[in-house]
């Protein structure tokens, strides 16, 4: 192919950006702003076009790079994508120049290495999604780590140790269970680490079971499921903005993807024996974590709590093996990479401005701040899942699906429609609605234009996703039609 | 007609197309542009439903000479193999739903002009009525149950914001959380129905589902194992829980009286004319389906009545004047669904019609009244404002004697014929539900014209200040009065034979020959006259002026008898104040309970069972372990050593013993 470089540019053009950036000091902010923006830009021009030419016909590895790395232990530095990956890639390099947009004015120290911790993250991200070669995939699955510590830890909340240090040690115990399940796949494909290799190899259901279960742990943690959720909601109350916005709109997604990439056609037996582990876990996700979500006080814990149970809805679509609750897991998947992205922007707002996030601090923000309150109440819908919004196909897709398995399931997940209305509504109006109490609440002054861009742009594609989600679609349909002739087809050998 | 000839010229779908757009297009400019236009921000509205209107009436007139469409405008989705389409499906039962939706918003428009003048959300009172007349046109205008369910949601979405307009208020919203989420229980039963169409039709499209409804006939499921039901009747009860939600039907009814904190003019257009009757139509477009099983009709018909006797109970009682007309619409939405129960849809859809006018005149004209009472809504302490209000207290009157169904007014012909069509019903219940009607229009009768005494006669109850104020309201008040009037008088005896009776509606609807009430009734229809002359010697009519005259007497010319009343009845009106108890269950049980639920997983669940014992116990026994194994690490060379020879020689005698 003649573009067959424009993966590795997707990944080494925002973190040599970054580098550059660490290069230019802290001494000189405003320098390091411009340039964190011109690099990040560039790492989303670069992404473009592999929307721009991808084919939608085949589910084969598209812009494949395979170069020897480590040539004794047969491992490659091998990218590729397939309709699955693309949007995530996207959504990675698009959230990036958001993300940088935002912290413009919200992050006053150490703003050279607070950009590039970004840059160099979405770059290793990006890895994540383009990687075929499972050392490349673990490398760059646990590097990514570390940017994120970094940002929670120095520009995190009061509490920010704790905090990142449960979500390091959650996320780092569950990956190496994955990297053993990776050698042992090593060994039994004949010395080989292609993930597409892997896909290949025969396996007996017993040692498909243990493989499961290792990637069960690194993937459940990331996405994650109920019970091994409860780090999720410390990270983003001591998160920076921009650090809570990537980690629910696109580290959540890594989880989702590794089932896609790695479960479901590395072990297709095991996947369907223990599918109704996943589905009880999903159901759990959507109900319980849905009422949790409910009662909290502190608006970052709701959202992110509202995250877990909107991920409930990905991790049920994906294991009733049919192709329209899987696209609507992949679906919600994106929807969620606008809506939560959009609903910590907005909190950060407002935190901007308050320096809290306790609900009971707000109440009347619509009487000073009403093109906010507009936007968010955009956003809110989409979160709610109103059709027209980008939040109501994912769902609406993994019911139609998951009815065809078992009606009752589809009736338990169809909760979120009462719940999901529940917490967004009344967190909406103890926050925006009402009349003004406190009186620095009375002071607050309504969106610059900056954040109307950021937010105006989010509301925009959360709009376009819901009322004409056909193209995005069309990218994925190929690859899923062919992951689930996959997993429907037995690899234990006869 | 000449009016219309000129849009011949353009290709159909285009024209289809601007019936939406245009309202939306108005709700835009509205919207975003509201801050510069200010007091002007209601031309962009006004122009676009006008519009939208105009092509109504030309749809309207297009069916009437036989044409019809069904197309696609987009392709929104391929889900699985299955494409779904944004398209429109044009006949007759559309066009007059159009008409009506359109007729209705138009003149709120005009009247919001006046009502809400000087209101600083004027600019986003127009974009959200015009934004609701766009939901509420593509939700009947819909060839698919995807983009029914966008509308659907859509309506709802404005209809919270709405009744949340004045936010400042906290028990407006809180009223528009619970519509939002008590329509959301509806919505809840709609989805898994739409899921339910999906796996058993393999399509969305109208169409093709109808078209495959024999296939399906006689299939069984069992939702509970051991029980088999068939899969239409579970499809339409599943369908039927949507339209109790957003038609207010009990139990779900319990939005729609909190729903009057919004403005008036949205109690008129969305809480009584248009939105609310989104079940009944979504019932009606559906006949196909329902036609299929007696079981779903059957609890659709009890449903009915049930609501249309109880609720209007407790509009007696009621003493907010928007309140009383709320209970009233819930009451009269129980009479359409008690008619589509009975299969007498044209029936429902011909009440639909009436009530939208007589009931957003009701409504209209009781926000003329609050106006000039300086925003009172207390029918106690009205009364006597026949006098300053002339235009008013007409226009009051002929929405009361239409609502109360007396001939020869709309609301009469309506509900006359759905009481005819439940009498002839053979389904479980229908007995039952017969009588339920008939009381209910003694019921109806009563606390219609209670209100209308206590407001307009007997002696003034105002405060001074008030009554200085009081002054019949301008003009852009009255004239929509006098707009929605003319057709609260003469649509009964005018549209029965084409609406009611079903000649025009014919195309749309689908009934089974065993129980085709309708037929029944057109085989011996002898023209509107006769229908008046029978009535004369049926119950119905005569509860209806019996509970006229109890009214006068009562609240007129006898103003002492309630108060002695009430010691008798007490026990009944402590339950219908109470309001049967509906909303201290739902608080208490549900809402209440949901919290503690919320609250028990969150302290017990998250924090001190996975927190505590599983995370943070995890690492105490991890640290307590490390404190143990750090005695090993000594320090001390020999110390090492020796455990290195021990290793050295357990190894040894491994490999020695067991190997050798």
């Amino acid at each position: 192919m003649t573009h067959s470089s424009l993966l590795s540019y997707a990944i080494w053009v925002p973190i040599i950006g970054g580098l550059l950036v660490l290069a230019v000091g802290d001494r000189r902010a405003e320098a390091a702003r411009w340039l964190a923006l011109v690099a990040s830009l560039a790492a989303f021009a670069v992404t473009i076009p592999l929307f721009t030419g991808f084919d939608t016909h085949t589910a084969a590895m598209q812009y494949s790079e395979r170069v020897a790395w480590i040539p004794s232990l047969n491992i490659f530095y091998h990218l590729g994508i397939d309709g699955i990956s693309l949007w995530f890639i996207l959504l990675t390099s698009f959230l990036t120049v958001l993300v940088v947009i935002s912290s413009w004015k919200n992050v006053q120290e150490r703003v050279a290495q607070f950009m590039a911790a970004f840059l160099i993250m979405e770059g290793l991200m990006i890895g994540v999604f383009c990687a075929l070669d499972a050392i490349l995939f673990y490398v760059f699955w646990e590097a990514m780590l570390i940017p994120m510590f970094l940002i929670i830890g120095v520009w995190g909340g009061p509490r920010r140790v704790y905090a990142t240090i449960k979500f390091f040690l959650y996320t780092f115990l569950g990956s190496v269970l994955m990297l053993v399940a990776l050698l042992y796949l090593y060994f039994h494909s004949g010395d080989s680490f292609s993930l597409l290799e892997f896909q290949k190899t025969p396996l007996g259901m017993s040692a498909q079971t243990l493989i499961f279960l290792a990637f069960f742990f690194a993937f459940a943690v990331k996405i994650p499921m109920w019970p091994v959720h409860t780090w999720l909601p410390d990270a983003h109350v001591e998160a920076p903005t921009g650090g809570s916005v990537i980690l629910a709109a696109v580290m959540l997604k890594m989880g989702a993807y590794g089932f896609l990439r790695l479960s479901l056609p590395i072990v297709p037996d095991a996947s369907h024996r223990l599918a109704w582990l996943m589905i009880v876990l999903s159901l759990i996700a959507i109900i319980y974590v849905a009422l949790v979500a409910i009662v909290q006080e502190d608006m970052k814990k709701l959202i992110a709590y509202s995250s877990i149970a909107h991920m409930g809805f990905v991790t049920l679509g994906f294991f009733v093996f049919n192709s329209v609750a899987i696209e609507g897991g992949i679906i919600q998947m994106l929807s969620h990479g606008f809506v939560s992205a959009a609903m910590f922007l907005c909190v950060g707002v407002l935190y901007d401005r308050m320096h809290t996030r306790n609900i009971k601090d707000y109440g009347g923000v619509a009487n000073v701040m009403p093109v906010f309150a507009a936007l968010m109440m955009l956003f809110a819908m989409g979160n709610v899942g109103l059709p027209g919004t980008s939040g109501f196909v994912g769902e609406f897709m993994v019911v139609l699906g998951t009815y065809q398995v078992n009606p009752w399931l589809a009736i338990l997940a169809a909760t979120s429609l009462i719940t999901g209305a529940g917490y967004t509504l009344w967190l909406f109006k103890r926050v925006i609605f009402g009349s003004v109490v406190q009186p620095e609440v009375a002071r607050l002054k309504d969106l610059d234009g900056r954040e109307v861009l950021v937010l105006g742009t989010l509301a925009a594609f959360t709009l376009l996703l819901g009322l004409w989600p056909a193209p995005f679609l069309d990218i994925v349909h190929s690859s899923v039609q062919h992951l689930v002739t996959q997993v429907s087809l037995s690899k234990i050998p006869a | 007609m000449w009016v219309f000839d000129w849009l011949n010229a353009f290709p159909p779908l285009a024209v289809y197309l601007v019936i939406p757009v245009a309202p939306l297009v108005g709700a835009l400019v509205a919207g975003f542009w509201g801050w510069k236009l200010r007091e002007h921000a209601h031309w962009a509205p006004i122009i676009g439903v006008a519009i939208a209107f105009y092509l109504s009436l030309a749809v309207l007139w297009q069916t009437g000479h036989g044409v019809a469409f069904y197309g696609d405008v987009y392709t929104w989705a391929v889900l699985g193999h299955l494409p779904v389409s944004v398209g429109f499906d044009i006949d007759s039962l559309t066009a007059l739903m159009l008409v009506v939706v359109t007729f209705v918003s138009l003149s709120v428009h005009l009247y919001t002009v006046g009502y809400m003048h000087g209101d600083p959300g004027y600019a986003r009172f127009f974009s959200y009525i015009a934004l609701f007349t766009f939901s509420m046109i593509m939700l009947v205008m819909s060839n698919n149950f995807l983009q029914l369910f966008f509308g659907w949601e859509a309506v709802g979405l404005v209809s919270y914001l709405l009744i949340g307009f004045w936010f400042q208020r906290e028990s407006a919203n809180v009223a528009a959380i619970k519509a939002f989420i008590v329509n959301r229980v509806g919505d809840f039963g709609f989805l898994i129905g739409i899921a339910a169409v999906y796996h058993y039709f393999g399509s969305l499209d109208y169409r093709t589902v109808f078209a495959a409804v024999p296939q399906v006939t006689g299939q069984m499921l069992e939702i509970i194992p051991g029980h088999p039901v068939s899969v239409l009747t579970w499809i339409a009860l599943l369908l039927f829980v949507g339209a109790m939600g957003k038609s207010a039907q009990v139990p779900l009814h319990v939005w729609l009286p909190e729903s009057m904190e919004g403005p008036t003019p949205i109690s008129a257009l969305i809480h009584a004319a248009t939105m609310v009757t989104a079940g009944i139509f979504m019932v009606a477009r559906m006949s196909p389906i329902f036609e299929q099983s007696a079981t779903a009709l059957s609890v659709v018909l009890i449903i009915g009545a049930v609501t249309a006797f109880f609720m209007g109970l407790v509009g007696l009682v009621q003493n907010d004047i928007k309140r009383i007309i709320a209970y009233s619409t819930i009451s009269q939405l129980g009479y359409m669904t008690a008619a589509l129960g009975a299969s007498a849809f044209s029936a429902a859809i011909f009440h639909l019609m009436t009530h939208a006018f007589f009931k957003a005149l009701l409504f209209l004209a009781a926000g003329s009244v609050i106006h000039a009472m300086s925003n009172e809504q207390d029918i106690r302490k009205m009364g006597g404002l026949r006098k300053v209000m002339p235009i008013t207290y007409v226009t009051f009157l002929i929405g009361s004697l239409s609502l109360s169904g007396i001939p020869p007014f709309a609301g009469f012909f309506s509900k006359d014929l759905i009481i005819e069509a439940v009498g002839l019903s053979t389904l479980p219940g229908a007995g039952w539900a017969e009588w339920m009607l008939v009381a209910g229009a003694f019921v109806t009768a009563l606390y219609t014209f209670r209100m209308f005494f206590l407001v307009f006669h007997g002696a003034p109850r105002m405060d001074a200040h008030t009554r200085a104020h009081l002054h019949e309201s301008p003009w852009v008040i009255t004239v929509p009065l006098i707009a929605l009037a003319i057709p609260a008088v003469y649509a009964g005896w005018a549209y029965i034979g084409p609406v009611g009776l079903g000649h025009f509606l014919d195309s749309s609807l689908v009934v089974a020959p065993q129980w085709n009430t309708i037929g029944e009734i057109r085989a011996h229809w002898q023209g509107a006259g006769a229908f008046v002359l029978h009535s004369l010697e049926t119950v119905p009519f005569w509860l209806a002026l019996l509970g006229m005259a109890v009214a006068a007497w009562f609240y007129w010319l006898r103003p002492g008898l309630p108060a002695t009343l009430t010691r008798f009845l007490s026990p009944v009106i402590w339950a219908l104040q109470r309001k049967y108890g509906f909303d201290a269950f739902n608080q208490t049980v549900l809402v209440r309970g949901v919290l503690q639920l919320g609250a028990l997983f969150w302290h017990v669940g998250d924090e001190r069972l996975i927190d505590g014992i599983m995370v943070n116990g995890t690492a105490r026994e991890i640290g307590k372990a490390a404190l143990s194994w750090r005695r090993v690490q000594t320090g001390y060379i020999y110390h090492y050593a020796f455990a290195m020879i021990i290793g050295l020689i357990l190894l040894m005698s491994y490999f020695v013993v067991w190997r050798g």
